[in-house]
C-alpha cells in the first residue's frame, strides 16, 4: 500500500533525527520537542504533494544538522592543531597578521 | 579503463576508540590520569582515515577489492568498529585486550598491526591511519608500523591520488611553510591530516556546507539505515596471544596534570592608562 510506503519513510526520518539530536552541542535548544511537535502539526496530511514537500523539510534538516556536527568537529580540531606549532623551539611562530595602516 | 593489476586493492584502516572531542578534560586526584567515565568515539582524524578509503573506492570503483578496519582496545572498542563499517567498510578486525589492561601504546600497537598484515591471506596494499590519536597525541603508530614492515610512508596527507594499474600513489603532504608532494610505490602506510581547506572567509564555510550536503548524500556517515546494514558485517576478533606480540607498556607515566591556568587581563581607568598599559607591553601607536 502506497501509504503504508510513505508512512514507513516518514517514521525512519523522524527516528533518524531523534538519534542525531541526542548529540546537538547547545543543551538549551529543545530538538526533540522541536522535532516532535513539527511532525505532530503535520500527522493529518492528507495531499500527496504536501507529504513529499513536509518529508523533503525534514531531510534537508538532517543535513543541515550532519553539516552543522561535521563543521563543529573541524573547527574544533583545526584550532587544536593549528598548522604552525605555537611553541615549536626550531621554528619561528607564524608570522602576526599585516598591521592595517 | 579496467585495472590491470595483478591483484586487486586491499585496504586496511587501523581506528582507535578515545575519549569524544567535545568533551571536557578532567584530571584524576592522583594525578596519574583522566576520567575515563565519560562519552568515547573514534579518533577524529581515524574517521578521515576511514572517509579517505571510502572516497578512493568511489575513485577507484572495482580496483579495490576491500576496506578493513582495524582496532586493538578494549571490548567496547567494537562499537568503534560498528561506527567505521557504518561509514562503508566492509568488515573488522577486533584485537581484543581486557578492560582492566592499560591503554595500549603505539609500538605496541604497530607490532600487532604488522601481526594483522602477514596474517592477511590476499596481502594489504595501503594502510590509512589518522595522524595521531587525540587522547595521546603521540602520531607515532603509522611511522612505526612503516619502520617494522620496511614500507613507504607518507604522513600527514591531505591529498592523496592512488593509480592502481601503476600500483603507485601521489601524495600531498602538509608540512611547515608549505604543501610537499611525493610518489611512492604500494604497499604503503599514510596518515591523514585535516584537510587543507582555509574557512577564514565566509564564502568559503558556505562552499564547504553545500560540498558536505553533496558528500553526505553518499553512505560516509553512519546514518541509521547503514548502521543496522553494519550490524551484518563480520567483525574478527583476535587476542594478542592470537598474534603473538607482547602489549606491556614500555613507558610509565608519572604524572598528569593541567595545564597552567590563564592569568585574568587587567582593568584601566583612563584611554590614557590604555595607552601607557600598552606601550609597556611593547605595542606602538601607528601613524593615522
Amino acid at each position: 500500500m502506497p501509504q503504508n510506503a510513505t508512512r514507513l519513510r516518514v517514521l525512519a526520518l523522524y527516528k533518524e533525527l531523534h538519534r542525531l539530536g541526542r548529540e546537538y552541542p547547545d543543551a538549551g535548544y529543545n530538538f526533540h520537542g522541536k522535532l516532535r511537535g513539527l511532525f505532530e502539526k503535520n500527522r493529518h496530511l492528507k495531499d500527496d504533494k504536501e507529504i513529499e514537500r513536509a518529508i523533503a523539510l525534514g531531510e534537508y534538516i538532517r543535513n543541515e544538522t550532519l553539516a552543522l556536527y561535521s563543521l563543529r568537529k573541524y573547527r574544533h580540531l583545526k584550532r587544536m592543531y593549528p598548522d604552525q606549532s605555537l611553541t615549536d623551539p626550531f621554528h619561528d611562530p607564524p608570522p602576526p597578521p599585516p598591521k592595517i595602516t | 579503463m579496467r585495472p590491470t593489476a595483478s591483484r586487486l586493492l586491499n585496504i586496511l584502516v587501523p581506528v582507535k576508540r578515545t575519549i569524544d572531542y567535545a568533551v571536557k578534560i578532567r584530571v584524576n586526584p592522583d594525578q596519574k590520569g583522566v576520567d575515563l567515565n565519560v562519552k568515547h568515539s573514534m579518533n577524529p582524524f581515524d574517521e578521515i582515515a576511514v572517509e579517505e578509503a571510502v572516497r578512493l573506492r568511489e575513485k577507484l570503483k572495482d580496483a579495490v577489492k576491500s576496506i578493513k578496519v582495524v582496532t586493538v582496545g578494549p571490548p567496547k572498542a567494537a562499537e568503534t568498529l560498528r561506527t567505521a563499517l557504518a561509514m562503508g567498510a566492509d568488515s573488522g578486525i577486533h584485537v581484543e585486550i581486557p578492560d582492566s589492561a592499560p591503554a595500549p601504546e603505539p609500538l605496541g600497537v604497530a607490532k600487532a598491526l604488522r601481526a594483522v598484515i602477514e596474517k592477511e591471506s590476499g596481502g594489504v596494499d595501503l594502510v590509512i591511519l589518522g595522524k595521531q590519536a587525540i587522547d595521546d597525541d603521540q602520531g607515532q603508530t603509522g611511522q612505526m608500523l612503516a619502520g617494522l614492515l620496511d614500507w613507504p610512508q607518507a604522513t600527514f596527507a591531505s591529498k592523496v591520488v592512488v593509480d592502481a594499474g601503476k600500483k603507485e600513489a601521489n601524495v600531498t603532504r602538509e608540512i611547515d611553510g608549505g604543501l610537499q608532494e611525493v610518489k611512492a610505490k604500494l604497499p604503503l602506510i599514510i596518515t591523514t591530516d585535516l584537510r587543507c581547506v582555509s574557512l577564514r572567509s565566509l564564502s568559503v564555510q558556505w562552499l564547504i556546507l553545500n560540498s558536505l550536503h553533496h558528500s553526505l548524500n553518499e553512505p560516509r556517515y553512519a546514518s541509521l539505515p547503514n548502521i543496522m546494514k553494519a550490524k551484518k558485517k563480520p567483525i574478527q576478533k583476535l587476542t594478542p596471544a592470537d598474534l603473538g606480540i607482547d602489549l606491556t607498556p614500555r613507558i610509565e607515566t608519572i604524572k598528569v596534570s593541567e595545564p597552567a591556568k590563564r592569568v585574568g587581563g587587567g582593568k584601566v581607568e583612563s584611554v590614557d592608562e590604555l595607552i601607557a598599559k600598552l606601550k609597556e607591553a611593547g605595542i606602538t601607536a601607528v601613524k593615522a
